[in-house]
């Protein structure tokens, strides 16, 4: 069977101002499986988010080959969806107008349109904030309105990049779940990005952990806890931490080369290990 | 466990009530200060060219600047200020644009270059367009005495006003936010027209309603290049000086308020479309 999304010696290095060049990534090999929950976690400056604009064809590959149901990715299209950490709205638009972005490239009706965003409002929990303006919403509503746009076109691959890295943890717990309730009723496949072991290891099916500069798959870790019930404290489980331990170590060795390898230290993304 | 005493005078932070001088204090100096020196600056100055050029009455006005050499050199500024706006607007936005998103050569150089028309006094610009574009023209243009001239003239003295109110925009507009209008099936015309063009049109229309005011107004470098041949090439702001150069001020008066009017009425406008368009982005 084909993987839904499959990446085979992919590699990017960006030139650099004063010559030379810089390799972000570097022969990744990963593939993703159909309605598979994967987690990407690295070091800052690995090159997660690089990963991700690969994959949702923003940036093309220097070397190797992606693609998605075995067509190869050549630039962004409606089969993928991308979530940002800074949402991204359209401030000048409502909500339900945000959400409409993506079906109006599709070409659909007007009524159609509104229909389709009214419905994934609702599926985010956001039935009743139609007519707000971004301005007008919490972080964490900012960010519930940008997964409902990816959503709204029906993609069959979510690209998240750190989505709720600037959110407040009981506002991130949440949003995790109801992200994995949203998975488990659509089924779609998730590509997930963070820097946060507990994130990786609460949302993940698989957690590959990236090694830093250049970014390569080091392990590919796969999280074996179930289902996550909201209503059960998973994360208090031995399992739960017997996991995060396993990928605690795999990215330790890294951080710490990172931080070697940085010359001002960066504050903006630092590794939670504690 | 120890707690902390709070003395027994210390303020009721508690409550939420303010402490220390009230916030209006230093408000109202500010507005004080900021008043008077816009009134001393701005307003009364306007206030007597306003009074001086409507003392004699709504008729005695009205046939003032309705004087044929009034009226063409009103119509005259208006239109090649309009003319002048419409090209900044489009011209001003491609250069900011490549000034932000393209890197080449020399660009350093002509982001300086930007603010020369705003460093030069007006006159030496009105000098430097008659040797290149005079009588005697080195490139074999010549445009002195001539419509187009005028608009040239005022072309060089406005170009800033769009390209630097745009640059800034431009350069803090969220990049993400373009990245997601392509992942949501956008193409780069689509990305320009619905994603960057309502970011920029604020600020497009701001630097445009700067550069008809101050093409309309324009006189220094104009003066020299246009010849001022009434009826045909001489702008409002020099129709003005001629009436004042020959003791007519109540008609110089007058023209000024026509001027002063219009570019009211323009920047009323101006903000008029850009408060819409913020309701119908």
């Amino acid at each position: 069977m084909t993987p839904k999304i499959s990446l085979t010696g992919v590699g990017k290095t960006f030139p650099v101002r004063g010559g030379g060049e810089f390799t972000a990534l570097s022969g990744i090999d990963l593939d993703v499986a159909e309605g598979e929950f994967l987690v990407v976690v690295g070091p800052s400056g690995c090159g997660k988010s690089t990963l991700l604009d690969l994959i949702g064809g923003l940036t093309r590959p220097t070397t190797g080959r992606i693609a998605i149901d075995g067509a190869e990715v050549t630039g962004p299209a409606l089969d993928r969806a991308v979530v940002f950490q800074q949402y991204a709205l359209f401030p000048w638009r409502t909500a339900l107008r945000n959400v409409e972005f993506g079906l109006e490239a599709k070409g659909l009706r007007r009524r159609e349109r509104a229909e389709i965003a009214r419905d994934h409002l609702d599926l985010v929990g956001l039935s009743g904030f139609e007519d707000r303006y971004p301005h007008e919403l919490s972080g964490g509503m900012k960010q519930r309105v940008a997964i409902a746009r990816s959503l709204a076109y029906d993609p069959g691959v979510l690209l998240m990049d750190e989505p709720f890295a600037a959110l407040d943890a009981q506002t991130r717990d949440s949003l995790q779940d109801e992200l994995l309730g949203i998975w488990a009723k659509t089924g779609k496949t998730v590509v997930f990005i963070t820097h946060g072991i507990d994130e990786a290891v609460y949302l993940g099916g698989r957690v590959a952990v990236l090694t830093s500069r250049p970014g390569r798959v080091k392990e590919v870790a796969d999280i074996d806890l179930g289902s996550r019930d909201a209503r059960e404290d998973v994360r208090s489980s031995p399992e739960f931490a017997a996991h995060r331990h396993r990928v605690w170590s795999l990215l330790k060795d890294e951080v710490q080369t990172a931080q070697r390898l940085t010359v001002p230290a960066p504050r903006k993304e630092a590794i939670h290990l504690g | 466990m120890t707690t902390i005493e709070k003395p027994a005078d210390a303020p009721a932070l508690a409550s939420g009530r303010r402490t220390g001088p009230p916030a209006w204090a230093g408000t109202a100096l500010g507005v004080g200060t900021a008043t008077i020196f816009l009134s001393a600056v701005v307003l009364i100055p306007l206030g007597a060219v306003l009074w001086k050029g409507t003392a004699q009455g709504p008729a005695a006005f009205w046939d003032a600047i309705t004087t044929p050499d009034a009226w063409a050199a009103l119509k005259l500024t208006v239109i090649a200020s309009l003319l002048v706006a419409l090209i900044n607007l489009v011209m001003g936005t491609l250069i900011a644009w490549v000034l932000v998103r393209d890197s080449f050569p020399g660009k350093g150089l002509i982001d300086l270059l930007i603010d020369l028309p705003f460093a030069l006094p007006t006159i030496v610009a009105g000098l430097v367009l008659l040797a290149l574009y005079g009588a005697d023209s080195p490139l074999g243009v010549s445009l002195a005495y001539t419509r187009a001239g005028v608009v040239v003239a005022l072309l060089f003295v406005t170009l800033p006003f769009v390209v630097r109110t745009v640059q800034p925009v431009l350069l803090e507009l969220d990049r993400e936010m373009e990245a997601a209008a392509a992942s949501l099936g956008a193409g780069p015309w689509t990305i320009f027209r619905r994603i960057i063009l309502p970011n920029l049109v604020p600020a497009m229309l701001a630097g445009t309603a700067l550069a008809f005011t101050r093409a309309i107004a324009e006189f220094g470098s104009t003066v020299l290049i246009s010849g001022n041949v009434p009826f045909k090439t001489q702008v409002a702001a020099v129709h003005i000086f001629g009436q004042i150069e020959s003791d007519n001020t109540e008609a110089a008066a007058a023209t000024s308020t026509a001027l002063l009017v219009l570019s009211l009425v323009f920047l009323l406008a101006i903000d008029l479309v850009r408060r819409w368009g913020s309701r119908h982005g």
